[in-house]
């Protein structure tokens, strides 16, 4: 995945930059499900996957852009990206070692939704019993922020184009 | 595209089983991995793939505008109403026990129409989108 | 604490340090969409990662699996992939619309364009005639 993203940030050519986004999903799903993390892959190989690279490639054939154009030198931003980075790697020097069992991740609330779940929900899958169910709400804001993204690209995109003469 | 043979029978083998396979995985999301989104999502990539073989118009046919358009409001508004059935039958708002006399059975009820709502407004939402940006390509 | 305890975080922080810089470094608009989509991505590795028990399985619960790996984290990424993937479609839509408008994508040229008052946009070249 690091080769991917290294190879999407050197290349040019708009249509490989999309290829390559699409590897990358498919590689980040194929993370996911060695995390465990099933339902996550599920979504992520099919909306960043496939979705998004279909926008994507729809968008590109619609700017008739093929090719990026040469940058300046981008010293300043790889210094001010190593500087993040190195920031960060600092502050995770304290987070919890990999797969930790004592760590506050898993003795907050994860053991009772764990434990009570299934019980109180009667569905086996924690993870769609706490969405649908426990987090209900956060689910509602989700399908309205969908709902308005959806309405954001109607109004920019619904009108049809108007030949443009000249200046207006 | 339409004129090339093996997109044309590939297409037409695999959409009803990329639809079927949506179906699977919108009703078992409880006992899987699963649920509205990943549902929606698969309804509307086999939608496109439709769409790209065989032209937009053609997909338009089989799901007009106006019931994709309607689709991204029903399925939130399918979801407010289950959030409301729940406030009528004297619980808070978005409340399942109180749907059914048996409060697991209510749990189940509720869950299951609100993947579907989630279903339903996902797979408009990313159809639509899909229609607007082809729409575009053609008009220039 | 060795490297492997914690070097999940740093291929995490590599990946969204390649997002940020595509963002800021490159000029062409949907790479740095591109860039963005990346960095959302490797925020998502940051979240799941933790919460991965080795030796647990996913968080379904079955009769036969007693340590499970944790739910919570995957809820919020699931929402955030679906969001992450809605304001993608908005920021193309945008995309397509300043193409029309300004007639490219590169961001230092859409900068010239609108410093100079008198070259104001008025849509894609070839219709000015």
């Amino acid at each position: 995945m690091m080769i991917a993203v290294v190879a999407l940030a050197r290349v040019r050519n708009l249509f490989a930059v999309i290829v390559l986004f699409g590897l990358y999903s498919f590689l980040t799903a194929t993370v996911m499900v060695a995390l465990d993390a099933v339902d996550v892959a599920m979504t992520e190989a099919a909306v960043g996957a496939g979705i998004s690279t279909v926008l994507l490639l729809a968008a590109l054939r619609l700017c008739h852009s093929e090719e990026e154009k040469p940058v300046h030198k981008p010293w300043l931003p790889l210094a001010v990206t190593i500087g993040t980075g190195l920031v960060l790697v600092y502050g995770t020097w304290d987070l919890p070692p990999f797969s930790d069992p004592e760590a506050p991740i898993h003795t907050h609330v994860a053991p009772r939704y764990l434990e009570d779940g299934p019980r109180e929900t009667g569905v086996p899958n924690v993870v769609t019993a706490v969405l649908a169910s426990y987090r209900g709400f956060d689910t509602l804001g989700e399908t309205t922020v969908v709902f308005t993204a959806a309405i954001g690209v109607i109004a920019l995109l619904g009108r049809r184009r108007h030949v443009r003469r000249g200046k207006q | 595209m339409k004129n090339d043979m093996i997109l044309r029978v590939v297409g037409k083998l695999f959409i009803p089983f990329i639809l079927l396979f949506a179906l699977y995985v919108q009703f078992h999301g409880d006992f899987g991995p699963g649920g509205g989104f990943q549902a929606g999502a698969i309804v509307a990539a086999a939608m496109v793939f439709y769409a790209m073989i065989y032209g937009l118009s053609t997909a338009r046919r089989v799901l007009p505008d106006w019931l994709v358009e309607s689709m991204i409001a029903a399925g939130l508004l399918l979801y407010l109403g289950v959030g409301f059935a729940g406030l009528y039958a004297g619980g808070n708002f978005l409340d399942y026990f109180v749907l059914d006399a048996d409060p697991v059975e209510g749990q189940h009820r509720g869950i299951f129409w609100i993947e579907l709502g989630v279903a339903i407004t996902v797979c408009g939402v990313l159809l639509k989108i899909y229609y607007l940006f082809a729409q575009r390509g053609q008009d220039r | 604490m060795n490297f492997f305890s914690h070097y999940d975080y740093w291929v995490m922080l590599f990946l969204a340090m390649s997002g940020l810089f595509i963002v800021i470094a490159r000029g062409n608009l949907i790479k740095k969409l591109v860039g963005l989509a990346i960095l959302q991505t490797s925020v998502y590795l940051l979240y799941l990662a933790p919460g991965k028990i080795v030796g647990g399985t996913a968080p379904i619960v079955d009769a036969a699996f007693t340590v499970y790996s944790n739910p919570l984290p995957q809820v919020l990424i699931l929402t955030a992939i679906v969001v992450g993937v809605a304001t993608l479609a908005l920021g193309l839509a945008l995309v397509v619309r300043i193409r029309e408008e300004y007639g490219t994508i590169e961001e230092d040229e859409i900068l010239r364009l609108d410093a100079d008052p008198a070259d104001q946009p008025s849509g894609p070249p070839e219709a000015q005639r």
